[in-house]
């Protein structure tokens, strides 16, 4: 539906307030979604890393700061190491990894590892959106 | 750490992105063959890109790691470091080192890096000369500057103009001496060559194209000026020698091994000997762009090649997806990416531009496929294409929406992008558990 949801509760998830009003409108450095809908009319979907296999990122990342983690396959950031050189940025062929300028490093999706189900899956209203292991031998490459 | 090390079954020479990428692929794959990593710098891995801001703002050398302090006991990787390989015998599968200790190996990486091309000049041995390319030049560089300095960087690249801001921060005076008409002219057009002379001027510094330095001055043994070709001269304490690197081949000249500008590799990355491998600044690799084995000396080819190599050395065979020239700039904050062909070298190359909003949006089609791309100020969208370049997609039917300004995934036909998004049909899928977090499958 292209509702937006989703970027709206990924903020909430960000927010150091955990306040919905703060989180869109008072936070100061301002939380940045990591989930953002793509609209091209009739077209629209909700985006976020999609955490890859061989993830190209992680290997042009000039300091060290993005790895995925070998367990789980995720693919995070040390705030603390990246330097906001946006290499990583131009190496994503999804365009997912956001620029955080207010704080000077990137926002990428993280699948709110800390809290279980991703915010964006969770309060999805259509639930177009969906969190799980696929485990076919269908690749998803 | 090795000092009686005499066997490795991995052997790396190099310390830096190629070395690392290579011995993380070798553990995935082969968890206890010996590794043994080589290199003349003392450190632990760091990230070389970050010389700048060890200069600029003292960004310490732990917060400079590119691995933890663990790295190397957690993967059982032996370390030589501060020792220079000196001789390589592939007949014998040998290193000799500077300490005359031999090391006997099995596979062999080659990620050597480069060295800074310093020309012969009058004066180049002058106290107050500097390259900038390791971590200890950045620190003989801080150690040499006073207050109020005056600087000449000989170049406009990458490194000079990094080295430029760095040292504008630290409150010196900067003069840039570019050979050719403009700066950064290898990896970016006019342009944005242009709002980055603008840019680097409001920051006060002064930028000299079409010439070069032809001698360094100095009273006794230290650096006062330079001259000109044309006979100018501009007074300075000291003078960064940043013309670029070239491959360092001291090593492999000499033993056989396959060399052109740099070491020749295969798709695996392997050299001209089937024991010995190459990645990095010091080897000549596939250039998806070019559709060419070339130099692209940059991090992530680094990186990508190691990795390869790395499984090759290890038994798993892995073709090199092929690099491209590469780079993200936000010299005095100013945003620029680039990747790919920047200047198409003859009119068969389709150029597609917009300019909006504070916007510059370069694609760059040889025969409707793009080759090449330049943003300068929102840079986010940048990446897809750069993979539609990786991917090497003809773009004939969009092209145009490539440089819209509400670019993004959704502007790609279905089928390039559906795939990684949707649930495969047919697949077995399963709820994850919320402490096991796996994948996120978006749909429409």
């Amino acid at each position: 539906m292209g509702c937006g949801l989703c970027e709206v509760y990924c903020r909430l998830e960000q927010a150091a307030s955990k306040d919905m009003i703060k989180a869109l409108k008072g936070d100061s450095p301002r939380s940045v979604p990591r989930v953002v809908v793509q609209r091209k009319a009739p077209v629209s979907f909700a985006l976020q890393c999609r955490h890859c296999d061989e993830p190209y990122c992680v290997y042009a990342c000039l300091t060290g700061a993005l790895q995925r983690d070998p367990e789980s396959g995720t693919v995070l950031v040390d705030t603390d190491k990246c330097m906001g050189c946006w290499t990583c940025v131009l190496s994503c062929p999804f365009g997912v990894i956001r620029r955080d300028t207010e704080r000077g490093t990137i926002a990428k999706c993280d699948l709110c590892y800390s809290s279980g189900t991703p915010a964006c899956v969770a309060h999805c209203p259509n639930e177009a959106l969906v969190y799980t292991e696929i485990e076919s031998p269908v690749s998803t490459e | 750490m090795a000092d009686n090390l005499t066997e490795a079954k991995y052997l790396i020479i190099g310390n830096s992105a190629g070395g690392i990428g290579a011995a993380e692929a070798i553990r995935e794959v082969d968890e206890h063959g010996s590794i043994a990593i080589v290199s003349d710098e003392p450190y632990p891995v760091y990230s070389r890109p970050l010389i700048s801001e060890h200069l600029a703002e003292g960004c310490s050398l732990e917060r400079m790691l590119y691995r933890p302090a663990d790295f190397y006991e957690r993967n059982r990787i032996s370390t030589i470091l501060g020792q220079k390989a000196v001789s390589l015998d592939l007949a014998e599968h040998t290193l000799k080192l500077e300490s005359k200790s031999t090391i006997s190996w099995q596979k062999l990486l080659l990620t050597t890096g480069g060295l800074p091309i310093v020309p012969p000049m009058k004066g180049i041995d002058r106290e107050g000369v500097f390259t900038f390319t390791r971590l200890d030049d950045a620190r003989a560089i801080n150690q040499y500057l006073g207050g109020a300095e005056r600087a000449v960087v000989i170049g406009g690249g990458l490194i000079g103009v990094s080295v430029t801001e760095a040292l504008v921060k630290r409150g010196a005076t900067v003069t840039i001496v570019e050979m050719k008409d403009r700066v950064l002219n290898t990896i970016l057009d006019e342009e944005v060559s242009a709002l980055e002379d603008t840019a680097l001027r409001q920051a006060g510094v002064d930028i000299i194209t079409g010439h070069v330095v032809s001698e360094i001055n100095g009273g006794g043994k230290r650096v006062h000026g330079v001259t000109l070709d044309d006979g100018s001269k501009i007074p300075c304490r000291m003078v960064i020698i940043a013309i670029g690197v070239r491959p360092r081949l001291e090593l492999v000249n000499g033993t056989g091994i396959k060399v052109n500008r740099g070491i020749v590799v295969d798709r695996h990355m392997t050299t001209s000997h089937p024991d010995a491998y190459a990645c990095g600044d010091v080897a000549e690799a596939y250039d998806i762009p070019y559709g060419e084995c070339r130099l692209t000396p940059i991090w992530p080819n680094a990186y990508i090649g190691g990795r390869t190599a790395g499984f090759n050395m290890a038994g798993r065979p892995t073709e090199y997806p092929g690099g491209m020239a590469m780079n993200s700039m936000k010299y005095f904050g100013l945003n620029v990416v680039s990747a790919g062909m920047v200047v198409p070298p003859d009119e068969s190359y389709e150029v597609i531009t917009s300019n909006k909003n504070g916007t510059y949006r370069k694609v760059i089609l040889k025969n409707g496929v793009a080759v090449g791309l330049i943003f300068a100020g929102d840079i986010e969208q940048a990446g897809i294409i750069r993979g539609l370049v990786q991917n090497q997609i003809n773009v004939s039917e969009f092209k145009q929406s490539l440089v819209a300004d509400d670019f993004g995934l959704a502007f790609l036909p279905g089928k390039l992008w559906r795939p990684e998004l949707e649930v495969p049909a047919g697949a077995v899928v399963s709820p994850v558990a919320a402490e096991e977090p796996e994948e996120v499958i978006a749909g429409e």
